[in-house]
C-alpha cells in the first residue's frame, strides 16, 4: 500500500509541473490530429484495393488502429519520459539519487515522470475504437467489454516489460539513445493486426510479436475474433515478460557501478 | 618581401576552390572515423530503421496478393525492390535535423561558425555526406539478408544504375538543403515543432516513403510534382527499381537538379536574413 501512495504522490508531482506548460497541450493535439490523419490516410489507400486485408474488415482495422494509438499514447504519456530519464540516468550516474531512496528503485524509475499532455493520444484512440464499434453496427455484450478493457491492461503491461528490458540494457551498453529508435521503429508494427505478417518474420522479428500481440488481442476481444485460449496466452505472456523483467533490472543494478567510478 | 597585387588576384580563385575541396575531404574523413567508432550506436538505428518499410512491404504485398498479384502495376517483387531499395534512400535521407538548429542559436555554437572563413552549409554537406559512406557500407549486410527474405525483382539497365548513383547524392542535397531552411525558422521562433511535424506528415505522404506514388490517387499525384518531395524519396528508389521509361529517368534526374537550385537560392536568401536577425537577438 505504501508503493501505491508513492505512486499517487508522484503522478500528483508530474501533473502539477506539466501544468505549467499549457501551450503544449495544443501542441500535442496537433500531433495526435497529424498522425491519426496519415494513419486513416493509410487505410483508406489499402481499402481503396480491397475490400478485406487478410481478413479484417475496414471497421475491424480501425479498431485495430484505434488500440494502437490508445496504447501509443499510454507509451508517450508514461512509459516513455519514464524511460528516458532511467537511461539517462544510468549513463550520468545520477542513478544513484534514485537508489537511496527508501522506495523499490523499479518502481520509482517507472513512475516519476508522467507527461499529461501527450495523453491526446489516449482520446483520439478512444474516439477511434467510438467511431469504429459505430461502424461495426454489432451490439456489444458486457463481457466483451470487459474482455476488451482486461486485455488492454494486459497489453500495457506488455509493452512497458519491453520497454523496460531495452531500456535496462544501457546498464550494459551505455549510448542508448538508439533504443528509442529501435522501440518506435517496432512498435509500428502493432498498427496492423498481427496475423498480417508472415509467421517466419513474426519469429524472426521476436519484437513484432509481443507488441502485435499487445494491440491485437484487446481488438479482437471486442470483435468476438478471440478465444479463451488467446487471453490465456496473453495474460502468461505479461506474466513471463514481468518476471523476465525483474529479474533483468537487478541483475543490471548489480553491473551499475555509481557516478563516481 | 611581399607578394606583388596583380600575381595575388590572379592566383585567388583556384586557391578558394582547393581549399574547399580540401576542406570537403577533410571533414568527410573526420566524419567517416568518427562515426564509425560508434559501430554499435549506428547499427542499432539502421536495424530500428528497417521495421518502417518491412511494415509497408508487408501491407503492400497482402493487398497486391489480394488484389490478383499486383497494385497500381507493381507486382509482388516490385514492391519488394522499392522497400528493400528504399532503407537506402531512406539512409542517404538522414541529414542535419531541424530540430537540432534549436541548440545551435541558444547555445551560441552559431557564433563559432560564423567566423568561419566560409558558409556553415558546407561543413554539415561534408559531415554528413563523409557520414554515409559508413552507411552504406553498413547498409549492405542488410540489404542481402532483406533481398534474402523478399525476394525482390530488380533488373536495372546501366542508364538506371548511373542515374541512381547520382540520384541518391542529388536526394541528400536537396533534403539538406530544405531542412536547413525549415530549420532557419527557429532564428525568428523557438515555437517550431508543430511546423517541423506538419512538414514531415506532407513528406511522408507526398515524397514516395508510405507508398509508391503510382498508388496515390491521381491529384495526390500532381500535386507531388510541384513540391520536392517526390525528387528526395520515390524518384531515386524508382530510378533503380523501375518501371521508369528512359525519358522519365532523365527528367527526373532535370527535376533533381532544378531542386538543388532552388535549395540552394532558398538557403542564401533566407540565411542572409538570419544570420542579422542572430546577431540582433543573440548578443
Amino acid at each position: 500500500m505504501r508503493s501505491l501512495a508513492v505512486v499517487r504522490l508522484l503522478l500528483r508531482m508530474s501533473i502539477l509541473n506539466e501544468l505549467q506548460y499549457r501551450v503544449n497541450f495544443f501542441l500535442s493535439v496537433f500531433q495526435s490530429l497529424l498522425a491519426l490523419g496519415t494513419g486513416l490516410a493509410t487505410v483508406a489507400l489499402v481499402f481503396g484495393q480491397v475490400d478485406r486485408l487478410d481478413g479484417w474488415s475496414h471497421p475491424e482495422l480501425l479498431l485495430v488502429m484505434g488500440v494502437f494509438t490508445l496504447i501509443g499514447g499510454i507509451v508517450q504519456a508514461v512509459i516513455q519520459p519514464n524511460m528516458t530519464m532511467l537511461m539517462e540516468d544510468i549513463r550520468n550516474g545520477t542513478f544513484d539519487f534514485v537508489l537511496t531512496k527508501p522506495v523499490g528503485a523499479q518502481l520509482f524509475a517507472s513512475a516519476r515522470s508522467v507527461q499529461i499532455w501527450q495523453a491526446t493520444d489516449i482520446l483520439a484512440g478512444l474516439v477511434v475504437i467510438i467511431v469504429a464499434i459505430g461502424q461495426l453496427g454489432r451490439r456489444l455484450s458486457i463481457g466483451s467489454i470487459l474482455a476488451f478493457v482486461a486485455m488492454l491492461v494486459v497489453g500495457t503491461v506488455i509493452i512497458y516489460c519491453f520497454w523496460m528490458l531495452l531500456t535496462i540494457t544501457a546498464f550494459w551498453v551505455v549510448q542508448v539513445e538508439q533504443i528509442v529508435e529501435l522501440f518506435e521503429g517496432f512498435f509500428q508494427a502493432g498498427r496492423w493486426p498481427i496475423s498480417i505478417y508472415p509467421g517466419w518474420l513474426r519469429i524472426g522479428l521476436t519484437f513484432v510479436v509481443p507488441i502485435g500481440f499487445a494491440v491485437t488481442v484487446p481488438a479482437q476481444a471486442l470483435t468476438g475474433r478471440s478465444s479463451g485460449g488467446t487471453w490465456v496466452l496473453a495474460v502468461g505472456l505479461a506474466v513471463v515478460l514481468s518476471v523476465a523483467t525483474r529479474w533483468y533490472f537487478r541483475r543490471g543494478l548489480r553491473r551499475y557501478s555509481g557516478a563516481s567510478s | 618581401m611581399s607578394v606583388p597585387p596583380p600575381l595575388e588576384g590572379l592566383t585567388r580563385e583556384p586557391g578558394r576552390v582547393r581549399s574547399m575541396a580540401d576542406f570537403y575531404l577533410t571533414t568527410m574523413k573526420s566524419a567517416l572515423i568518427t562515426e564509425f567508432q560508434y559501430r554499435m550506436g549506428n547499427y542499432l538505428y539502421m536495424i530500428g530503421m528497417i521495421a518502417e518499410p518491412v511494415i509497408y512491404l508487408v501491407i503492400w504485398t497482402t493487398v497486391a496478393r489480394q488484389a490478383g498479384g499486383s497494385v497500381a502495376g507493381l507486382s509482388v517483387g516490385n514492391l519488394a525492390a522499392y522497400y528493400i531499395v528504399w532503407t537506402l534512400v531512406r539512409n542517404m535521407n538522414i541529414v542535419f535535423t531541424p530540430y537540432g538548429w534549436e541548440r545551435r542559436i541558444r547555445s551560441g555554437e552559431m557564433s563559432g561558425a560564423l567566423l568561419r572563413p566560409i558558409h556553415p552549409i558546407h561543413h554539415d554537406i561534408a559531415y554528413f555526406a563523409g557520414w554515409k559512406f559508413v552507411v552504406i557500407l553498413f547498409w549492405i549486410p542488410i540489404a542481402l539478408v532483406l533481398s534474402l527474405v523478399f525476394r525482390p525483382t530488380l533488373d536495372p539497365d546501366v542508364a538506371q544504375i548511373v542515374v541512381f548513383v547520382i540520384a541518391i547524392w542529388a536526394a541528400f542535397l536537396i533534403r539538406t538543403l530544405f531542412l536547413w531552411v525549415l530549420g532557419m525558422v527557429s532564428f525568428w521562433t523557438t515555437r517550431v515543432g508543430a511546423l517541423y511535424q506538419l512538414y514531415f506528415a506532407v513528406e511522408l505522404l507526398l515524397s514516395g516513403r508510405l507508398v509508391p506514388l503510382q498508388i496515390m490517387p491521381g491529384w495526390v499525384r500532381a500535386l507531388a510534382h510541384f513540391l520536392p518531395f517526390a525528387s528526395t524519396f520515390g524518384f531515386p528508389i524508382q530510378a533503380l527499381t523501375g518501371p521508369i521509361s528512359t525519358a522519365a529517368l532523365w527528367s527526373g534526374l532535370a527535376e533533381q537538379f532544378g531542386w538543388i537550385g532552388i535549395g540552394s537560392l532558398l538557403v542564401a536568401v533566407v540565411w542572409k536574413r538570419a544570420v542579422r536577425r542572430y546577431t540582433a537577438v543573440g548578443n
